[in-house]
């Protein structure tokens, strides 16, 4: 198990270090980075400093050394439009991600799984129909029109909730909705076809000849095995989970990291949207890592290959 | 055997008749604007006139040709996108399953990698530093696709070279390139078409997101992604700016991937898991 963690963690570092090299190289590759700090109508000579200051005048490889060892001890460049250092601004945008995007999973999560076995167990009931439409339309409707409709539906129309900012409970409901759907969607649909399969096994039968009660056979017995999928799939849902907190964020105003991410595009302040990416390259591969630890845990048999 | 979807293909093959036929269908400019006949509302609606049916946005161009000439965008970025990711995917995963060894597991684990981190941010980065437009966009959604494609067939492939027409084709002496391009290709191409159906209401929304973040193809070009975007600030007054692209894009979306679905379970059930 040991191996497997530090097998995993060191992927990951890898995966760190190539992600910051084309950072760096496509910043270098495609103009000057002073140009993308300096204004346009900044003289020669300012450019002629920036370049200095920023050790753009030396060879690329020193300057991807230089980079490369900044980056390690936490320097990520000053953004252009905060003039603070990146991290700072990152670090400081962090919590209320995490405020938000655990909590939108964990809904995800807590609605996909009853509702996955319930339509895998009565198999073309009602409930089956119901929530397969809702899978189909959750997977159809993008995040960022959904987080819009919620808003005309549930700020303008009817106003219930709040439309922007955090703030109390109720700032949450409409953000975790947005977010959540995508996954409820993704979920319940892999545990459904997961558990139609499971149920058809062996080792149920047997458990249910042993004349176990159903509800120990789905809850222990086939639910351990029907994760397995989502977390084998997690990269997809990952990719899905930052693009729609990225999109989610920006509609609702929440100033996470998500909204920073997108500052950073339409101000076009390259050296923050540097940073942002680098940084969330090590957030997603530290999930990534404890899902792995937690595929291995579910299903010894990834443990001890 | 499932009958064929018809409401899918039918709102499918509506996209591309408004797609590849907009000029002739509305005598409006979808970039020229109308500054005194602005924010006009859709012709049910009070105020609204039947010269816009659904409406005009912020500079009074209407919104049923920005619909149409944007469907155009979605469609001309999908294709290229599926063609040059799915492609490279396609070859990735050939030459990985069929020369396998040491290759197939440096390949493979840039395939893990290329799945691990979310393409998004590769996508945003590529718009601030190259700059936004259709090669950025095209590049970026290719990015987003070959890994998904190159494992999919790459499995494919190594189930197809253990079959005894392989066995024979070596045995006549061919060699590997040709294996791979007369004997393998062809029986993949299956497996390609219906991973193509599948992924087209993938890139539909990232281009859409794209758009939407201010990261696809720049205005004043309409893209659905960048109707929402632009009538997101207005929603509390011109709702249709926002809500009917976005019902578009909801329909195209679950149209091809129900069709996608379809065309799976005809060519290619082994698929289902995806």
């Amino acid at each position: 198990m040991r191996r497997f963690i530090l097998q995993r963690l060191l992927q990951g570092v890898v995966l760190v270090v190539m992600v910051a090299t084309i950072v760096f190289f496509l910043g270098r590759l495609t103009g000057n980075p002073a140009d993308m700090i300096l204004p346009e109508d900044a003289s020669e000579e300012d450019r002629q400093e920036m370049i200095k200051t920023l050790g753009l005048d030396g060879p690329l490889h020193v300057q991807f050394f230089i980079f490369m060892k900044n980056a390690l001890q936490g320097d990520l460049g000053l953004s252009i439009r905060y003039r603070q250092p990146a991290s700072e601004i990152f670090f400081s945008r962090l919590p209320n991600t995490l405020k938000l995007v655990p909590v939108a999973m964990l809904i995800a999560i807590l609605m996909a799984i009853p509702l996955g076995i319930l339509s895998a167990l009565r198999r073309g009931s009602i409930t089956d129909r119901v929530s397969g439409t809702i899978a189909v339309l959750g997977i159809a409707t993008p995040n960022f029109w959904l987080g819009i409709l919620l808003i005309y539906i549930f700020s303008v129309q009817l106003g219930w909730l709040p439309s922007a900012r955090m703030g109390g409970f109720s700032h949450y409901v409409l953000p975790t909705i947005t977010l959540g759907t995508f996954l409820v969607a993704g979920f319940m649909r892999l545990i459904r076809s997961s558990m139609l399969e499971i149920l058809d096994s062996e080792f149920v039968k047997l458990a249910r000849i042993k004349g176990l009660s159903e509800w120990v056979v789905v809850w222990k017995h086939c639910l351990r095995n029907a994760l397995i999928p989502v977390l084998t799939l997690w990269g997809v849902f990952m990719g899905g989970l930052v693009t729609g907190a990225i999109v989610t964020e920006t509609v609702f105003a929440w100033p996470g990291i998500g909204r920073l991410t997108y500052e950073a595009v339409i101000f076009r302040d390259f050296p923050l949207l540097q940073a942002v990416i680098i940084m969330d390259a090590v957030l997603v591969l530290f999930i990534n890592l404890l899902v792995d630890i937690l595929y291995a845990y579910i299903d010894p048999r990834i443990r001890f290959s | 055997m499932r009958q064929l979807p018809w409401v899918s293909l039918g709102i499918i093959l509506a996209m591309v008749f408004v797609a590849v036929f907009a000029p002739v269908l509305t005598a409006h400019s979808p970039i020229n604007q109308t500054l005194s006949d602005k924010l006009i509302p859709p012709f049910w609606e009070d105020g609204g006139t039947t010269k816009y049916i659904l409406g005009t946005d912020i500079f009074g161009r209407d919104v049923l040709t920005r619909m149409f000439y944007g469907a155009r965008v979605s469609l001309i970025v999908t294709a290229l996108a599926l063609l040059v990711g799915g492609g490279i995917g396609l070859l990735i995963g050939i030459v990985s399953g069929y020369v396998g060894g040491r290759l197939d597991s440096v390949l493979m684990r840039f395939v893990d990698a290329a799945i691990a981190f979310p393409a998004i941010l590769f996508a945003l980065l590529l718009a601030v530093t190259m700059g936004q437009g259709l090669r950025t966009l095209i590049i970026a959604i290719s990015v987003l696709l070959w890994a998904g494609f190159a494992r999919v067939v790459r499995g494919e492939v190594l189930a197809l070279k253990q079959r005894d027409f392989v066995a024979l084709a070596k045995v006549h002496g061919c060699s590997p390139a040709r294996i791979m391009a007369t004997h393998i290709l062809p029986n993949v191409l299956n497996t390609f078409m219906v991973l193509v159906t599948l992924h087209v209401g993938i890139v539909i929304v990232a281009e859409a997101s794209l758009s939407f973040l201010g990261a696809g193809i720049p205005p004043p070009t309409p893209s659905w992604g960048l109707m929402v975007a632009e009538g997101r600030g207005k929603i509390a007054s011109a709702w249709w700016l926002s809500l009917i692209p976005g019902i578009a894009i909801t329909l195209v979306v679950l149209a091809f991937n129900l069709f996608g679905d379809w065309l799976r379970d005809r060519l290619d059930p082994k698929l289902r898991q995806l």
